[in-house]
């Protein structure tokens, strides 16, 4: 009988669909059967859903522009 | 062919061209990771000031040492592996007493991160406006502890695979899976203040 720990540790891997068949129907029955762990697995799925929709990141136009130019001038140093 | 392997090629078009000398195909691999690079840099450092100087030092040492790409992992996954030494490096040199380093032991023991169970909302972004839910996540993932924080953003926010954590971090794969789980169930106990289900006490767990 697997117990919440033993579920806890394969959590990550569970959510990542990277488990064995075998190891993830025993998985299944733990969460069929414990509250706890149906709402550990339910939360931490949607951490990571709502971490992955975040929005992209744009890079704020002043510090592209500085990097742009240490660039130009770097490249064109190496091209003398 | 598939989207994926079309840009695969491309990219290895770009670091071809830019290793003959061609600045554009360079300055074009730039535009396309800087904003994840400024992201990660400004994950690791907590400092935009840092996380800039990072940004730069590391498109630089790229340029410089682009001859030492192999080709035979993601272009993104050697420049993330450069900008994470630069941003070690300044961690290092912020906090003199102390050394920083990702492969510093990390405590992955017997504690448990799981301090609140509560159900969440269907759908826990809705009640938070865009901004309110930037800084509640910014916030939680500034929380973290700098080893878990790398694999956190590279893993779940970039979409790196395992793998190619391990590589770009300098890490093994166990240590990235078990740093991962750790930050992930971290991120969720904090998480869970703003998105549990209003009139669901938590309680708590083992």
């Amino acid at each position: 009988m697997l117990t919440c720990k033993d579920f806890l540790k394969e959590l990550s891997d569970y959510l990542d669909e990277a488990l064995d068949p075998a190891i993830r129907g025993k998985l299944e029955e733990h969460i069929a059967e414990c509250p706890n762990c149906w709402v550990i697995t339910d939360t931490t799925r949607k951490t990571v859903q709502i971490y992955k929709g975040m929005d992209p990141y744009p890079i704020p136009p002043d510090v592209e522009a500085r990097l742009m130019a240490a660039l130009e001038k770097k490249m064109a140093a190496k091209q003398k | 062919m598939p989207v994926s392997s079309l840009t695969a090629t491309d990219e290895a078009l770009l670091v071809a061209q830019a290793r003959e000398g061609d600045a554009k195909a360079f300055s074009e691999l730039v535009r396309r990771y800087e904003g994840k690079i400024f992201r990660l840099a400004q994950h690791v450092t907590q400092n935009r000031e840092d996380a800039e100087d990072v940004l730069q030092e590391t498109f630089m040492k790229a340029y410089e040492h682009l001859d030492q790409f192999q080709g035979n992992s993601k272009f993104y996954t050697w420049i993330v592996r450069i900008a994470v030494n630069q941003a070690l490096m300044k961690l290092r040199r912020r906090k003199t007493d102390k050394s920083v380093s990702l492969d510093e032991t990390i405590d992955t023991g017997e504690d448990t991160v799981v301090r609140e169970i509560a159900a969440w909302d269907e759908d826990p972004e809705a009640r938070y406006s865009r901004e309110e839910l930037g800084q509640i996540l910014g916030s939680a993932i500034e929380s973290l502890e700098p080893p878990y924080r790398s694999v956190f953003v590279l893993r779940d926010i970039d979409e790196l695979s395992t793998e190619e954590t391990a590589d770009a971090l300098g890490l093994s794969v166990p240590a990235v899976k078990s740093r991962l789980l750790r930050a992930r169930l971290q991120l969720r106990d904090k998480l869970t203040r703003y998105f549990k289900r209003k009139g669901d006490d938590a309680f708590a767990y083992l």
